[in-house]
């Protein structure tokens, strides 16, 4: 039997670029996780869907556009909504440390601001995995 | 067990838990496909394969519209390699299906290859059994085709759709060989690109040299970014695939890709016994270094081992 680690690397909103989500998503590669890409504008109910579908354990959502105490928290109830809250979410970009309380409070676990070694987002995913 | 009957109702998360099982070969497993098993056979199973950026998801996501659009429930496996370095993988082929993501009648899953080399996922065809039971009328994979190897989709599909492009120069040449002849559709894709009458007759010429057929080899050209030939590729594959059925091709296909099956399984639970019975793992390296030596000589040392367990393994039915 071999489980696998598999996280789902999604863009809600509408900024226009994904390098980061992109680089994210080979970094937890080379550490050998099983990474579904979507790329960008994603919506909260298609992220939920494809997660599902996918069944994975973790969705890092990658945002830079400032929508993110709107977008986040509307994706862990749609989770909650498909009995799916066993599904972990963790948050990164541009994200201002002041709304990172906000985000914790609303059933995002972690959130990782620009600069974060990758290290610590593998030790976050193997504590709660 | 209770995922079973939520599998047989369709229920979408539990088809993607099965599909995990499936894909993880859960000691569960083999209990959850025989307790799905006699619900399978309805699905029809088309492959599309070809090289890397060929246009493969993209035609895959115009092939739905189409096949929705006929009240169909479709299901999508994509396949992408795992590295064979750290063993994780980036799976985007669906990033070009996220049209459908919200659409209840479609099911896309990502599998990685996991080291099974040939171009599908080790368990494929237990996870197309997995969605067969869960009542998908179309269920399409898109494999890996990059050479002579990737060519285990005919072992899973009941038509291979092999997706070729313009600009592949010597590419073509070193597909010949493996996963250009295992195509029963040939799309030409991205006609919108320069040198699409050349690879035109490439392929025609060498379907010439195929001989004659009385099931011909459709060609096919489309441009998948902008939705040209779609239409015409669907009705080709219906096409195609009555003339399938009706010559009894189908039949036999299917029946080939389950003598394959057996063949695969037989050897997988004997390995497993045997590997077992001599502990292997345990001492494959000391075996090694008596055969290197000179200590044993191969074929006597093996087959005494084998002789040895064939005669524990008869002893241990009299007693029983
Ligand atoms: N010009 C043109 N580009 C196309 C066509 N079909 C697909 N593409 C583009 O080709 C690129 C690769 O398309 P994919 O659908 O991802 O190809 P693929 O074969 O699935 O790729 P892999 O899964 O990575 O092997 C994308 O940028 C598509 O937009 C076409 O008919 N014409
Ligand atoms: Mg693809």
């Amino acid at each position: 039997m071999s489980e696998k680690v598999r996280i789902l690397i999604a863009k809600p909103g509408l900024d226009g670029h994904d390098r980061g989500a992109k680089y994210i998503a080979r970094a937890l590669k080379d550490e050998g996780y099983e990474v579904i890409y979507t790329g960008l504008r994603q919506t909260p109910d298609s992220i939920v869907a494809t997660a599902i579908q996918e069944d994975v354990q973790f969705i890092g959502l990658s945002l830079l556009s400032g929508a993110h105490k709107e977008l986040f928290p509307k994706i862990v109830d749609k989770l909650k909504e498909q009995e799916a809250s066993d599904i972990h979410v963790f948050g990164g970009g541009v994200i201002p440390d002041r709304d990172i309380p906000f985000l914790l409070e609303h059933g995002v676990e972690a959130v990782f601001t620009p600069g974060t070694p990758i290290s610590d987002v593998v030790k976050f995913i193997e504590s709660v995995k | 067990m209770e995922l079973v009957d939520r599998v047989l109702k369709g229920e979408i998360r539990a088809v993607a838990k099965a599909i995990t099982l499936v894909e993880n070969g859960h000691p569960d497993k083999e209990k959850f496909i025989d307790s799905i098993y006699s619900k399978c056979g309805n699905a029809v199973v088309w492959g599309v394969t070809g090289p890397p950026g060929a246009g493969k998801s993209t035609l895959v996501d115009k092939l739905i519209d189409q096949e929705r659009s006929k009240g169909k429930k479709v299901a999508v496996i994509a396949v992408d390699p795992s590295s064979p370095f750290s063993g994780g993988a980036v799976l985007g082929d669906r990033l070009r299906m996220q049209s459908h993501a919200t659409d209840p009648n479609v099911f896309i899953r990502s599998m990685a290859s996991r080291g099974h080399l040939g171009g599908v996922a080790g368990n494929t065809t237990d996870a197309v059994r997995v969605l067969d039971a869960a009542g998908y009328d179309l269920i399409i994979i898109e494999s890996i085709g990059v050479g002579q190897t990737e060519i285990e989709i005919i072992e899973v599909a009941d038509i291979v759709l092999l997706v070729l492009v313009p600009g592949m120069g010597d590419e073509i040449q070193a597909l010949k060989a493996g996963v250009m002849e295992i195509g029963d559709i040939y799309i030409l894709n991205k006609k919108d690109h320069d040198g699409i009458e050349k690879l035109e007759a490439e392929v025609n010429y060498m379907l010439s040299l195929k001989g004659y057929d009385e099931l011909k080899n459709p060609v096919v050209l489309t441009s998948a970014v902008e939705n040209i030939g779609i239409v015409e590729l669907t009705h080709t594959i219906e096409d195609y695939y009555s003339r399938l059925k009706t010559s009894n091709r189908l039949t036999h296909k299917r029946k080939k890709r389950v003598r394959e099956e057996i063949q695969h399984l037989l050897i997988s639970k004997i390995m497993t016994v045997i590997n077992k019975n001599l502990e292997t793992e345990k001492n494959i390296d000391h075996w090694a270094e008596k055969l290197i030596s000179g200590e044993i000589s191969p074929y006597s040392f093996f087959n005494q081992k084998i002789k040895n367990f064939l005669e524990e393994s008869s002893e241990n039915a009299d007693t029983n």
